[in-house]
């Protein structure tokens, strides 16, 4: 049975994102729940299903049973998943399963961290850098920058892609931020102040790299059948795909051709579309050579030619294929989990028409690429305001 | 200044390789069933499954497949160290392996440079491989 329209995603949520000092990383989880909820049209007492993710700052073992705990929800239907900065993807596709096999009526995805307030920038870089292998990579001094910049190097080494490539993605994203209300960092930046921010690790300077920022994010779903008698407008998820290749950098067995390129088959091939007929695109942006690289293995340029996309300006709103008009995660949020959330929920504010100053006219069909650690496992989403 | 490096966790796994390493020799496991040298060390072949497994020492040669100048360090016993070279190693026998380049220059390590193993003391009982560039 395919999973193809059987299910909507009926809320969606945030809360308040960047320096958000007055709230925990639980509390920020709480907002965003409620704020979905509320766009939903749904109460708590119609939650029957939670899945929530990881966090790096509060010491909590068992999260989802924490979360329904804070939130006094009694559900049927209760999961952790980590599948690190993208598991927002798996968790919808596993809330879909719940739904379509009636395990589950109407499930809240939610996750949220204080990443910027609730430790220091030198604990949060630590601590994401442990996605590293414990034994065999961590005696090396890699930090997170340092893994995608193994990526990133060696696309540049292949396909030629420059630092300039790697700048106009950050810019684009920046001018889409600077549309959006919400997002942390909203000052324009030009290809040359890119160039000129420190280096972290090469080829990657500061604002090649993804923010560390206080969010929450949440999102409901529910049976396509139930999507039509609520508050907003449905989105439909036609495609869903994932691909696991590995976790440690070191395994992937060809840095150049990660997962995306089959997750992306798997999601084109259930909605019955293929790039040509995608609005929108959202594309998992930690480091800047990501979303080049996305767009190469989704199928909408060649191979190698991400970069030029980006720097003609075909990735910008009014361009060939929008790409991350909430800002991404170099400027709009990353706290985890919720960073990759964000991508799915910006691609249905898309097709609900709901983005303000960053809409993409007529969206009518668009897609969220997200993935997690370096590049290991992909999740692609194809969502749509119609059936 | 150097990195200052924690001595490596051995294991049930690994037990062998690092016990090599503190001797000086990059030692792999090798599937008996197919053939196929692998690294990190495990169980299962990741090919085949099979768990006949035998060791051997490899050349220590090898090529960088990939690399990142890193300027910004993970953790405080790193940060004296900066820049430094992270890089992708795939050595001669096949397995590719994460390492450091050890180089005057950071800048001038490139993609396709062959690289040979060096033993780093960390304790008396340990030492970790790390990797220098040969003239070509």
């Amino acid at each position: 049975m395919s999973l193809r329209n059987k299910c909507a995603i009926v809320g969606v949520g945030q809360s308040r994102i960047g320096k958000v000092p007055d709230r925990t990383g639980m509390a920020l989880a709480a907002d965003a729940a409620k704020a979905a909820l509320d766009d939903a049209g749904l109460t708590p007492a119609d939650i029957d299903g939670v899945l929530a993710g990881y966090t790096f700052t509060e010491p909590y073992l068992m999260l989802s049973s924490v979360m329904c705990e804070y939130l006094g929800l009694q559900p049927t239907y209760s999961a952790s998943i980590m599948v690190g900065g993208g598991s927002a993807g798996f968790m919808l596709h596993h809330a879909m399963h719940a739904i379509v096999t009636g395990a589950a009526t109407n499930v809240l995805i939610v996750m949220g961290e204080n990443r910027r307030t609730g430790q220091t920038s030198d604990d949060a870089i630590a601590a994401i850098s442990k996605i590293g292998h414990p034994y065999y990579e961590h005696p090396y001094g890699a930090p997170m920058p340092g893994l995608y910049g193994l990526v990133a190097r060696r696309h540049m080494h292949e396909y030629g892609t420059t630092y300039e490539h790697l700048a106009a993605v950050s810019v684009n994203t920046r001018y889409h931020a600077s549309l959006n209300p919400s997002a942390q960092m909203r000052e324009l930046i030009t290809v040359e102040d890119v160039l000129n921010s420190r280096m972290i690790s090469d080829p990657f300077r500061m604002l090649n790299c993804c923010l560390i920022s206080d969010a929450g994010g949440a999102m409901i779903v529910t049976s396509a059948e139930r999507a039509k008698d609520l508050r907003s407008a449905p989105v439909y998820v036609r495609g869903i795909g994932e691909m696991h290749t590995h976790e440690h950098v070191s395994m992937a067995r060809n840095l150049t051709e990660t997962g995306a390129g089959r997750s992306s088959e798997i999601a084109y091939a259930m909605a019955g579309v293929g790039p040509e007929d995608i609005d929108y695109a959202s594309l998992y942006d930690c480091f800047s050579i990501v979303p080049i690289m996305e767009l190469e293995e989704l199928g909408f340029v060649k191979p190698g030619e991400g970069g030029d996309f980006f720097l003609g300006g075909h990735a910008r709103l009014g361009g060939q294929l929008p790409v991350n008009t909430h800002g991404g995660m170099l400027s709009h949020a990353h706290a985890g989990g919720a960073g990759g959330l964000f991508d799915i929920t910006e691609a249905a504010l898309q097709v609900r028409g709901e983005c303000g100053e960053r809409q993409v006219e007529g969206a009518q069909v668009a897609l969220a690429h997200v993935e997690g650690g370096i590049l290991s496992a992909h999740c692609t989403v194809v969502v749509s305001n119609t059936e | 200044m150097p990195i200052t490096r924690s001595a490596p966790k051995r294991d049930a796994d690994n037990t062998p390789y690092w016990d090599g390493a503190a001797r000086g020799e990059l030692r792999l496991q090798r599937c008996a069933a197919c053939g196929v040298a692998r690294f990190y060390p495990r169980l299962l072949c990741p090919e085949c499954w099979s768990d006949s497994v035998g060791w051997f020492t490899a050349s220590g040669d090898g090529t960088v497949y990939s690399y990142s100048v890193v300027h910004r360090a993970p953790s405080a016993n790193f940060a004296d160290a900066v820049p430094y070279v992270v890089a992708l190693i795939d050595l001669d026998e096949g397995p590719r392996m994460l390492s450091n380049v050890e180089a005057d220059d950071p800048e001038a390590v490139q993609i396709g440079d062959r690289v040979r193993v060096r033993f780093e003391r960390v304790d008396e009982n340990s030492a970790i491989p790390v990797f220098v560039k040969v003239a070509a």
